[in-house]
C-alpha cells in the first residue's frame, strides 16, 4: 500500500513519543484499541490548570504506519490547545491531514478515541464527569 | 554498493537463473515449433526440446519421464491432482484428508469438492506446524481416496513426515498426494523412496519461468489416473490439453537440472546465511520462530517480534522485500491462518516476518538485513505501549481493552 507522504514522515519522525507521569492530577491518559485488532494507542496529556490549556502532550502507539502518524499528529494539534479545544477535534480532520485511504480511517478514530479518553480520565481525576463512549464503540 | 530494497521473498517466487533464461531463448526465437506438430522438423525440434526436459525433471524428483504432465504451475497442478482423482476414482469413495496448512490451491479446491459432495477432513497441525499421523491413521476410512499434505509449507518451511504419510495412505489403500512447490529443487524429494503417486511443482520457485509446472502423476505400482480438468487436442496422455508452453518447459527442465547438480552447495550455503540470520535476530528479546525448526527447508525462516505490529514493522523493514503474516488492509486484520493453525495469538501472527532466501542471495544482504530487522524492532518497541507494559511487568492479559 502506498502511504503518504505526511504519514511517511511521521512514522519516520514522530513527535512526541514518550511517557507522562500518570500520578499526577493535570495528567490524562487515554488507552485505546486492543492488541489482537492491530493496533493500541496511549495517548496522554498534561493541563495547566490554571487556564485549562494543554501544555504538553505523549503518545506511544503499537500499530501500522497510519496509527503511528494518527497519533503522532494529535499530539502536535493537542499542545496549546484548551481542553474544549481538544475535545473539538474529528477524526476526519485527520483522516484529510494525513490523506488516509478509507481503510485506515479507523486509526483517524482511534486517534479521536485516544483524545477523548485521555480528556475523560483528566475530568475524573478532577472532580469531573466522564465523558460519553467513544466514537469507535460498537 | 548493496541495492536496495533487498529480494528476500523467494517463497513468494524466485529470480529466473541466467542459465535457465539462456537455455529458453532459442525456443522464444528460431526453434518455434508446437510440439504436437508432428509433420514436420519444427514440430519434432519442439518435442524432442520438451522430452528432453522430461527427462531433467524426471532426473530431479526420480520418476520415469513420462510420469511428467506440463501445467501452467503449481495451482493448476494441485486442482487437476484433487479434482481428477476426485472424479477418476468416484466408484470408489469420497473422501479426501488434507490439513489445515496448505496452501489456498490445495484448501479452495477442497471447498470446491465439499460442494460436489465430497467429504474432506482437514487435519490440524502441532504447534511446529506439523500433523499428527495418529490423527491421519484415525480420519482413513474405505472411502478415502486420497490424502493430500504438502511437503514443505511456504510460510513456515516445516517439513510434514512424507514417507510416514504415505506409508498409512497406502496402508488404507488411498492415493497420496503431495504439494511440493516450495520442496522440489530445494530438499531431495524421490517420489519413489518417498511413496507419492502424485506431486504438484512449479518452475517459478526454483529459478525458472512463471507460468509452467507440472504434476507428477505415478504409471505403475499402482497406476494413477486423473481425468482431465480442461476439454481440447487430449496433449499429455489425455490428462492436461492445450498446446504446450515449450519455453516454459525448457526452461522447468534447465531448473530442475541445475537444482539438482547445486542442490547439495545451495542447501549448505543457504541454511547457514538462514541460521545466522535467524540467530542474529533471536537476540531481540521476545522474538520468536514459528514452525519446525528439526524439520524446515533450508532457506527459511519465519520469526514473530512480539509486542511490535506486523504492518508497521513492513513499514520500518522498507529495504527489505519480505512477507508479513499479516494481511492488514482493512479495519477487520487477517492474521496467516496458517500461523494461527500453529496456536499463534493473533497478535503474534500479525507480527511476524518470512524470510526466504534464495541461491542469489549474498552474506552482504544478510548482514544488512539483520541490522535493519534489528533497528526497526527496537524504533518501534520505544514507540509501543505494549513493549514499556511488558518491561513494566504488567500482564497485557490482566487489561481490559476497549474493543473496536
Amino acid at each position: 500500500m502506498a502511504y503518504s507522504d505526511k504519514v511517511i514522515d511521521h512514522y519516520s519522525n514522530p513527535r512526541n513519543v514518550g511517557t507522562l507521569d500518570k500520578s499526577k492530577k493535570n495528567v490524562g491518559t487515554g488507552l485505546v484499541g486492543a492488541p489482537e485488532c492491530g493496533d493500541v494507542m496511549r495517548l496522554q496529556i498534561e493541563v495547566d490548570e490554571a487556564t485549562n490549556t494543554i501544555t504538553d502532550a505523549k503518545f506511544k502507539t503499537f500499530g501500522c504506519g497510519s496509527a503511528i502518524a494518527s497519533s503522532s499528529l494529535a499530539t502536535e494539534w493537542l499542545k496549546g490547545k484548551t481542553v474544549d479545544e481538544a475535545l473539538a477535534i474529528d477524526n476526519m480532520e485527520i483522516v484529510e491531514e494525513l490523506a488516509l485511504p478509507p481503510v485506515k480511517i479507523h486509526c483517524s478514530v482511534l486517534a479521536e478515541d485516544a483524545i477523548k479518553s485521555a480528556i475523560s480520565d483528566y475530568r475524573v481525576k478532577n472532580g469531573l464527569p466522564a465523558l460519553e463512549e467513544s466514537k469507535s464503540h460498537h | 554498493m548493496l541495492k536496495l530494497p533487498i529480494y528476500l521473498d523467494n517463497n513468494a517466487t524466485t529470480p529466473l537463473d541466467p542459465r535457465v533464461l539462456e537455455a529458453m531463448m532459442p525456443y522464444l526465437t528460431e526453434v518455434f515449433g508446437n510440439a504436437a506438430s508432428r509433420n514436420h522438423p519444427f514440430g519434432w525440434a519442439a518435442e524432442e526440446a520438451v522430452d528432453y526436459a522430461r527427462e531433467q525433471i524426471a532426473g530431479l524428483i526420480n520418476c520415469d519421464p513420462k510420469e511428467i504432465i506440463f501445467t501452467s504451475g503449481a495451482t493448476e497442478s494441485d486442482n487437476l491432482g484433487i479434482k481428477g482423482v476426485f472424479e477418476m476414482y468416484s466408484q470408489k469413495g469420497n473422501h479426501i484428508i488434507t490439513a489445515t496448512t496448505e496452501h489456498k490451491a490445495v484448501l479452495d479446491t477442497c471447498k470446491h469438492i465439499e460442494k460436489l459432495g465430497g467429504r474432506v477432513t482437514y487435519l490440524p497441525v502441532d504447534a511446529e506446524g506439523l500433523i499428527s499421523l495418529a490423527d491421519l491413521e484415525a480420519a482413513m476410512t474405505p472411502e478415502t481416496i486420497l490424502v493430500t499434505i504438502m511437503y514443505g509449507n511456504n510460510e513456515t518451511g516445516t517439513i510434514q513426515p512424507i514417507r510416514e504419510i504415505a506409508a498409512i495412505a497406502h496402508k488404507h489403500g488411498a492415493l497420496f498426494m503431495t504439494d511440493g512447490t516450495q520442496a522440489v529443487g530445494k530438499i531431495p524429494v524421490d517420489v519413489i523412496a518417498d511413496g507419492i503417486d502424485l506431486m504438484a511443482f512449479t518452475a517459478h520457485k526454483m529459478y525458472g519461468p512463471k507460468g509452467v509446472g507440472a504434476l507428477y502423476v505415478r504409471r505403475k505400482n499402482p497406476r494413477v489416473k486423473v481425468t482431465a480438468q480442461m476439454d481440447g487436442g487430449g496433449h499429455e496422455r489425455g490428462m492436461r490439453s492445450g498446446t504446450l508452453n515449450v519455453p516454459g518447459i525448457v526452461g522447468l527442465g534447465k531448473a530442475c537440472e541445475l537444482c539438482k547438480l547445486e542442490m547439495e552447495a545451495d542447501t549448505q550455503r543457504l541454511s547457514t546465511m538462514r541460521d545466522r540470520l535467524e540467530r542474529e535476530l533471536l537476540t531481540l528479546e521476545e522474538s520468536y520462530v514459528n514452525g519446525s525448526r528439526e524439520h524446515r527447508l533450508p532457506h527459511v525462516a519465519n520469526i514473530s517480534f512480539k509486542y511490535v505490529e506486523g504492518e508497521g514493522l513492513m513499514m520500518g523493514v522498507k529495504d527489505l522485500a519480505v512477507s508479513s503474516g499479516s494481511a492488514c488492509t482493512s479495519a477487520s486484520l487477517e492474521p496467516s491462518y496458517v500461523l494461527k493453525a500453529l496456536g499463534l495469538s493473533d497478535d503474534l501472527a500479525h507480527s511476524s516476518l518470512r524470510f526466504g532466501l534464495s541461491r542469489f542471495t549474498t552474506d552482504e544482504q544478510i548482514d544488512y538485513a539483520i541490522n535493519h530487522v534489528k533497528e526497526a524492532v527496537t524504533k518501534l518497541r520505544e514507540m509501543s505501549p505494549l513493549w514499556e507494559m511488558f518491561k513494566e511487568g504488567i500482564d497485557l492479559n490482566s487489561i481490559e481493552w476497549a474493543e473496536h
